[in-house]
């Protein structure tokens, strides 16, 4: 494993000509993703009016909104080197809560969001807690409470739904501002503020340090300890939110909503050319992995390919990305 | 030397952590479960339920040593269950088409058995030799193996299965075929790991992969092996699966490979790769199974099940973490 970590904390040789900067930026992941998200959308807006149309691309956003709004902290959590399986376990578990804090525990439509919200962070609190504390592999932690907390949300709902919001709650997740829907703000305005705080500030520049080195952030004195219970929390609050506004788009909760969801996350996420094993990653490579594959599934769709057979795409451009990425930078190091 | 170290004063609770290896936990938690559960319902060890259960365990039990196998050489398989899902169908479309005689039984057998290798010979070469992280390679093959089956069986169920598909409903001396399997299957390669050159191969490059290209293991070569195993393990288990019911879903089932991984986990396999025992993972696999049993015995809602599988897998873990980072310490 030791030699694949190295050839990802890129060694690369530092020559600073204009050139070779310039070659560097256009060999990243992102640019890959960027041609191939191009070369895919003209060959299918080609092929469909519809692919390109404003509705169809709105339509897109809104089904792409949990996935991504989980993805930036997922993002954080892998460039550290962890990984957070659970998420749509506790995005379920959230939902749930919301739905049954409303429904037969007598909360305001207010206080069952903030409880949505509250169980989210505190499902991530006891992921990070065992994690730090006792030094549990964050695979085998989240794994476990994969399993925990989506019992918990079965458990809670005995296979029940919950139903009867009020009418404002809807207008979260199905109305919208200035023409566009509300994910798309919610989703702008988090990615740009954890863009921000994932690139300039202390705390996230942290996060890289940690995935490179655990050890030696540590002796840094680096605050390694609280900044990964923070993530993990970040994670579950997160999930919570994308709970509260998944259920007010489809009016009702389910105990087995998000089920697989962390595949789809962390696809997006190394797809956007995160390391799996920590040290590097972008915001801006995730979102533009998942485009990418929203893009190929709705275009596959629209084309009449079957419902759930699309992931076969996705998991081909998964590989063949990772693949091509790896030997553009290798070609690049040696030259 | 060993004594003083032996002799460090330490709480005696983690001296009993330390003494008891995860197959002793397990068959102590094991033995505590069926007399708790046997006390508030008898029929709880009766020699059904207990076949139930072992059969039950099987199948899982046959994946989890693959999954054990690949998580030893330090890395992870999660598209198994998918591929069992799909070998499962092929296998079934195999048998139908057997029983319209167009060709012998056995392909049905052996087909998917070498399907399955063949799955595990790409996600190998692309771990070992293309440098790809296996959870990256095998998050992709899920999802391409989970497509294709949807694209191939448009969601039906096979059916009609010839009755002499069905070899894991026979007995042999009153036992149920696929217990022979599991524990026929523990034995061979619970041998192979621990007295052969090329098992102890799989450890060393679990353990310390630069210590072992030194003393002259081919790690690429144990990486590949251990998929292509890993996929014939796979194979095997997609049959006891195809045929332990009279038909056989179109997909597999849902969180399949958590299930899996979390047979192996609990059995003491631990994840950073050098150190487990494929007895540890058909222990681990029976356990979950036996508490799915214990629960319906127990009569505690069904609803409830996964969160006390949750619960207990985090408990052996952490158990199993600390007596580990304990002795890491000393």
């Amino acid at each position: 494993m030791t030699d694949t970590v190295n050839s990802n904390v890129t060694v690369e040789p530092y020559t600073n000509s204009l050139f070779s900067q310039l070659k560097r930026t256009l060999l990243r992941q992102e640019m890959l993703l960027v041609v191939f998200i191009i070369f895919f959308g003209l060959i299918l807006a080609n092929q469909n009016d519809r692919f390109l149309s404003s509705r169809n691309v709105e339509r897109e956003l809104v089904l792409l909104f949990e996935v991504a709004l989980i993805a930036i902290p997922m993002t954080f959590i892998i460039i550290t080197g962890g990984i957070d399986l659970s998420v749509g376990s506790i995005f379920g578990l959230s939902a749930v809560v919301l739905g049954f804090a409303w429904q037969d525990w007598g909360f305001s439509m207010w206080g069952a969001i903030a409880a949505a919200l509250l169980a989210g962070t505190a499902c991530g609190f006891f992921n990070g807690f065992f994690i730090v504390q006792f030094r549990i592999p964050p695979l085998i932690m989240t794994l476990a409470t994969l399993a925990l907390f989506r019992g918990i949300a079965l458990g809670i709902s005995q296979g029940r739904s919950a139903r009867g919001f009020p009418d404002w709650y809807f207008e979260i997740g199905r109305g919208d501002l200035m023409g566009l829907p509300n994910q798309v703000w919610i989703l702008g305005f988090m990615l740009f503020l954890f863009g921000i705080v994932l690139t300039f500030t202390p705390f996230g520049r942290s996060l890289y340090a940690i995935g490179n080195n655990e050890v030696a952030s540590r002796f840094a004195g680096l605050p390694v300890r609280k900044n990964k219970l923070l993530i993990y929390m970040f994670s579950g609050f997160m999930c919570g939110l994308a709970a509260v506004v998944f259920v007010s788009r489809v009016s009702t909760t389910r105990s087995d909503m998000g089920v697989g969801m962390e595949l789809d996350v962390i696809a997006a996420v190394v797809l956007g050319g995160t390391s799996i094993f920590g040290g590097s990653g972008t915001l801006s490579g995730t979102i533009l992995g998942l485009l990418l594959i929203r893009v190929l599934t709705s275009g596959l769709l629209l084309s009449g390919f079957k419902g759930d057979a699309t992931i076969i795409m996705i998991g081909t451009i998964l590989i063949a990305s990772i693949l091509i990425n790896d030997i553009i930078q290798r070609r690049l190091m040696k030259s | 030397m060993l004594t003083s170290i032996v002799a460090t004063p330490i709480k005696m609770g983690g001296r009993i952590l330390d003494q008891l290896n995860q197959e002793w936990i397990l068959a102590f938690v094991l033995v505590a479960i069926s007399a708790v559960v046997t006390l508030m319902n008898p029929r709880f060890l009766s020699e059904q339920n207990v076949s139930d259960v072992l059969t039950n365990s099987s199948y899982l039990a046959v994946a989890a040593i693959g999954a054990a196998i690949v998580i030893l050489a330090g890395h992870i398989d999660i598209s198994v269950g998918s591929l069992i899902g799909l070998l499962a169908t092929l296998s079934g479309q195999l048998a139908l088409g057997a029983a319209e005689g167009n060709y012998p039984l056995w392909l049905a057998f052996i087909l998917p058995i070498f399907a399955g290798m063949l799955v595990g010979a790409v996600n190998g070469f692309l771990v070992a030799y293309l440098r790809i992280p296996s959870i990256v390679v095998t998050l992709g093959m899920l999802s391409i193996l989970k497509g294709g089956l949807i694209l191939w069986t448009s969601g039906e169920w096979i059916y009609n299965l010839p009755d002499s598909y069905q070899f894991a409903q026979e007995s042999i001396f009153g036992i149920r075929v696929p217990i022979y399997f599991m524990f026929g299957i523990m034995l061979i390669t619970g041998f192979w790991l621990r007295y052969t050159n090329s098992g102890r191969a799989v450890y060393a490059v679990g353990g310390n992969k630069q210590a072992a290209k030194l003393t002259g293991i081919s790690e690429r070569n144990v990486v590949m092996s251990v998929f292509v195993i890993n996929g014939a393990l796979v194979g095997i288990a997609s049959l006891i699966y195809a045929t332990q019911f009279n038909a056989i879903q179109s997909t597999a089932p849902a969180g399949l490979e958590l299930l899996i991984i979390s047979g192996a986990v609990i059995g003491g396999v631990s994840i950073l790769g050098g150190s487990g025992t494929v007895i540890g993972a058909v222990l681990g696999t029976i356990l979950l199974r036996t508490i799915d049993s214990a629960m319906i015995f127990a009569q505690v809602p069904q609803y409830w099940l996964m969160a006390v599988q949750g619960v207990l897998i985090l408990v052996t873990v952490s158990l199993d973490i600390m007596r580990r980072n304990r002795q890491l310490q000393l």
